[in-house]
């Protein structure tokens, strides 16, 4: 296991090695020019020249490059063109908010998805397996932005029982916190709990039809055990891969939910970054991004260690 | 005996979620605004974006200030007085001034602050050539002593928008005007807290409680600064439709610039006031690149002028009746130097004459090419209206799409446009920054050096010098004209019509006052 961990760890280097060169390259072959940017509407060539100087984009891609992967070596992932502040400080004022909603997202999916899921494969065919079934075309096909806009138009203005927008850190209360959070995560909860539970279903109805299954039965076991014990245990590797591209997902990608309830995280830290041509913002998250995606998919395999006694590394 | 166990409970279950900090926190009074754009800068001299200057009359006081009228009126100053020769304009700073840290502001603070403003203003940067030297005879009182008059020197130090010459200390000040500042201290009505600031969340202002408002009612960026509330806290919402649900249901008090296919829905709510803070508004225009054919002929630029036209401009990226209007002038209707004397220009589309016009230039086919911002909603439809009318005039026309920042980067390219560079661009300007001669970028006629498009007219520039020096207000109208109708002779830029973007805020809120700029002293929350 350690050695499985150790190899696994050293594997992550060339890929954020070659995650860095895509990124840091792209951003340089991209059009645009981050002086021209900060510069303004009143800018002459004088001071694009002069911005682009003291941003260091006048030294040649190699010089940059080398400096900046010497400078996140030593942690360091540069300063924010734009901002003025340093890139760490901008994520660490973002983990918080993003954290909150992936987590949120993922574990309200999870309790809905993997039961829900569960149940229909054991009644496939029934009414709650056509409910899933149209759930999950509605999930899938719905805009997030339109599931948010109805529900802060049913929840936050017709009721008001939730807020509209923004978000309250822990730090300023629990219940604050969770009231700013509820509607993103039902928000989100509608593609996730669509995944996740066809997931579920398609597995678990796999593992229905094997053969200690049936013979399970045969030996008088109740259907509350198989269906736990048996069909959805040797269900959940499937299960849990998608639960860990979900949450990597989460981490980077939900900006229009973040914009909907104006959630101050990773995802729109990103796109302002591009559309601002900030390239240590940039060139940072997309670094961090991939250690999340690598670490959640080393979680992930370890899961299976737990969930499948048969794999081993 | 009463059961108090119950109240003890759901006091200890309150105290244990939190919510005893937000009952003290709830009772300063707290204006929520949502503002235009996020603010990423803080330093309202190294940058022009309209977020910042907002930012700097929050924290920052200014020399002078400039009514709604467009008359400059003192705000820090106490007394001026210029020298019979017109060669030393000597000030007198009022008592009481005090910088947030405790400091006194003094004449040295006002001079560093006024050298670094200048260094990147292009109003300043005018003042600057005519300048000598700068005195500070004592704490009070500040000297320019300047080569030649500069008969705008008022309307310089009250320039209402970017970059507005706001005060700092002068340590501060000290900072090259090619970084940004990392103090954020003043001498304004609000106080700045680094701390509360979250770029992208949010920014916290409270009350300066040693702030002397002057006496005279408030007036544009003039008069008295009153402040009454405790905070002001920009709350970032990027959303159109977020904006509107927050401020419906009462989580914000002000939306500064909701976006107009809104207005109507937020006139139906019995909650909400639809209030104009900038009457001047904002001017759309279309920019020649000089360099290149075919717009480096100015026969074909005029053609250009003529086949475009303003109601079909407005309507398409306005649309709501009532906020745009029609104005053929380069400075803005309502501004002091508005004028109608714009030659061959009406502002209504003419593409038969425009055809005629490109006949008789000669020209030869050499498509147009406009860049189109795909990103900003603000002015993303006006290049669709400008290829059409432009072609119905008989140009061709290659409209490229791109981000705003690829546009930037591509109109700083003096290249030719199939190298990379560019014929055209729209864009617009609030009518603060475009007030006078100085001011106005497309006037800015020196070539190489000058604004995008690169626009070489001497006539153009001794006039502005002439502007400059000019002392009566009669001579300053009369060359701003003179000024105005060179340029639509020799067609710098097409003014494209004028348009509103009120705020909108909760009807609790009153006394948003309309200025250059939005400003949040004067306002109340009932």
């Amino acid at each position: 296991m350690l050695r499985f961990l150790a190899q696994r760890l050293l594997a992550t280097l060339p890929v954020l090695l070659v995650v860095a060169i895509i990124v840091f390259l792209i951003l340089r072959l991209t059009p645009g020019d981050p002086a021209a940017v900060i510069a303004g509407d009143n800018a002459t060539g004088e001071d694009l020249v002069r911005i682009r100087e003291q941003l260091g984009l006048t030294k040649s891609v190699l010089v940059q490059f080398g400096i900046w992967i010497g400078n996140v070596l030593q942690g360091d992932l540069g300063y924010s063109y734009y901002l003025n502040k340093p890139v760490i400080d901008l994520v660490l004022q973002r983990i918080e908010p993003t954290l909150s909603l992936a987590v949120g997202t993922i574990t309200l999916s999870v309790l809905i998805a993997v039961p829900l899921g569960a149940l229909a494969a054991w009644r496939m065919g029934g009414w709650l397996d056509r409910f899933l079934s149209a759930f999950s075309v509605a999930g899938f096909s719905v805009p997030v932005f339109v599931t948010g806009y109805a529900l802060i138009w049913l929840f936050a203005i017709q009721l008001d029982i939730f807020p509209v927008q923004g978000y309250r850190r822990l730090s300023q209360g629990v219940w604050p916190w969770l009231q700013q959070l509820v509607l993103p995560w039902c928000t989100l909860a509608t593609i996730y709990v669509a995944l996740i539970a066809r997931v579920t279903r398609a597995s678990v109805s796999e593992a229905l039809t094997e053969d200690y299954v049936r013979t399970a039965r045969a030996k008088g076991v109740s259907e509350t055990a198989v269906l736990l014990r048996h069909a959805l245990a040797n269900a959940a590797v499937p299960i849990v891969t998608v639960i860990g591209i979900g949450v990597a997902l989460l981490i980077g990608g939900v900006v229009v939910t973040e914009t909907v309830y104006a959630i101050p995280g990773l995802g729109s830290l990103t796109v302002d970054a591009v559309l601002n041509r900030d390239f240590p913002v940039i060139q940072g998250v997309v670094l961090l991004f991939s250690v999340s995606y690598v670490a959640v998919n080393l979680l992930v395999d370890i899961s299976y260690l737990l969930l499948d006694p048969r794999i081993r590394y | 005996m009463k059961n108090h166990f119950p109240s003890l409970w759901a006091a200890s279950l309150a105290l244990a979620l939190g919510l005893l900090p937000h009952v003290a926190q709830a009772q300063a009074k707290t204006l929520k605004v949502v503002p235009h754009a996020n603010i990423t800068i803080l330093d309202p001299i190294w940058t022009t974006a309209f977020v910042t200057r907002n930012h700097g009359y929050m924290i920052y006081d200014t020399l002078f200030g400039t009514d709604l009228e467009g008359k400059v009126k003192p705000q820090m100053v106490d007394t001026w007085s210029l020298s019979k020769d017109k060669l030393v304009w000597s000030f007198v700073l009022r008592d009481g001034l005090e910088f947030h840290d405790g400091k006194p502001v003094t004449s040295e603070d006002v001079v560093a602050s006024l050298k670094r403003w200048a260094s990147r203003d292009s109003f300043g940067g005018f003042l600057l050539k005519s300048v000598d030297s700068w005195e500070t005879p004592n704490a009070k009182t500040f000297n320019i002593k300047l080569k030649t008059p500069f008969g705008v020197m008022l309307e310089a130090l009250g320039k209402p928008s970017s970059n507005v010459p706001f005060i700092m200390p002068a340590r501060i000040a000290a900072t090259p005007g090619t970084e940004q500042i990392k103090e954020h201290i003043g001498s304004g009505p609000y106080k700045f807290n680094p701390a509360d600031f979250k770029p992208g969340e949010r920014v916290l202002y409270t009350k300066n409680e040693k702030y002397k408002p002057r006496s005279e009612p408030a007036n544009g960026t003039t008069g008295g600064k009153v402040v009454n509330v405790d905070r002001v806290e920009w709350v970032i919402i990027r959303d159109p439709q977020t904006q509107f649900n927050a401020l419906v249901a009462g989580e914000v008090d002000i939306v500064e610039q909701p976006a107009f296919e809104q207005y109507s829905s937020l006139k139906a709510q019995k909650d909400i006031n639809i209030l104009d803070v900038t009457p001047a508004g904002s001017q759309y225009i279309f920019r020649f690149n000089h360099l290149h054919a075919p717009f480096n002929d100015v026969r074909i630029r005029q053609a250009a002028m003529i086949a475009l036209g303003q109601e079909a401009h407005l309507k398409t990226q306005v649309g709501t009746p009532g906020l745009f209007k029609y104005c053929r002038s380069m400075y803005p209707c309502g501004t002091p130097f508005a004028s109608d004397k714009t030659g061959a220009y009406t502002g209504m589309a003419n593409p038969q004459k425009a055809a005629q016009m490109l006949k008789e230039a000669g020209y030869d086919g050499t498509p147009v090419l406009l860049m189109r911002p795909t990103d900003l909603a603000a002015i993303a439809k006006l290049p669709l209206v400008a290829k059409q009318q432009l072609e119905a005039a008989g140009f061709k026309v290659d409209m490229q799409q791109m981000d705003w920042a690829t546009l930037v980067a591509r109109r700083a390219k003096k290249d030719a446009p199939k190298d990379g560079g560019w014929n055209a661009f729209m864009t617009a300007w609030t009518a603060g920054d475009i007030l006078n001669p100085l001011t106005m970028a497309m006037m800015n006629t020196t070539g190489d050096k000058g604004w995008f498009g690169w626009q070489d007219d001497k006539q153009i520039d001794d006039l502005k010098v002439k502007f400059a020096q000019a002392s009566s207000d009669a001579d300053k109208k009369k060359i701003a004209e003179q000024i105005q109708v060179r340029a639509m002779e020799t067609a710098s830029h097409v003014p494209l019509g004028q348009y509103n973007n009120p705020a909108a805020a909760r009807k609790n809120i009153t006394g948003l006052l309309p200025a250059g700029a939005q400003v949040y002293w004067n306002v109340r929350k009932d």
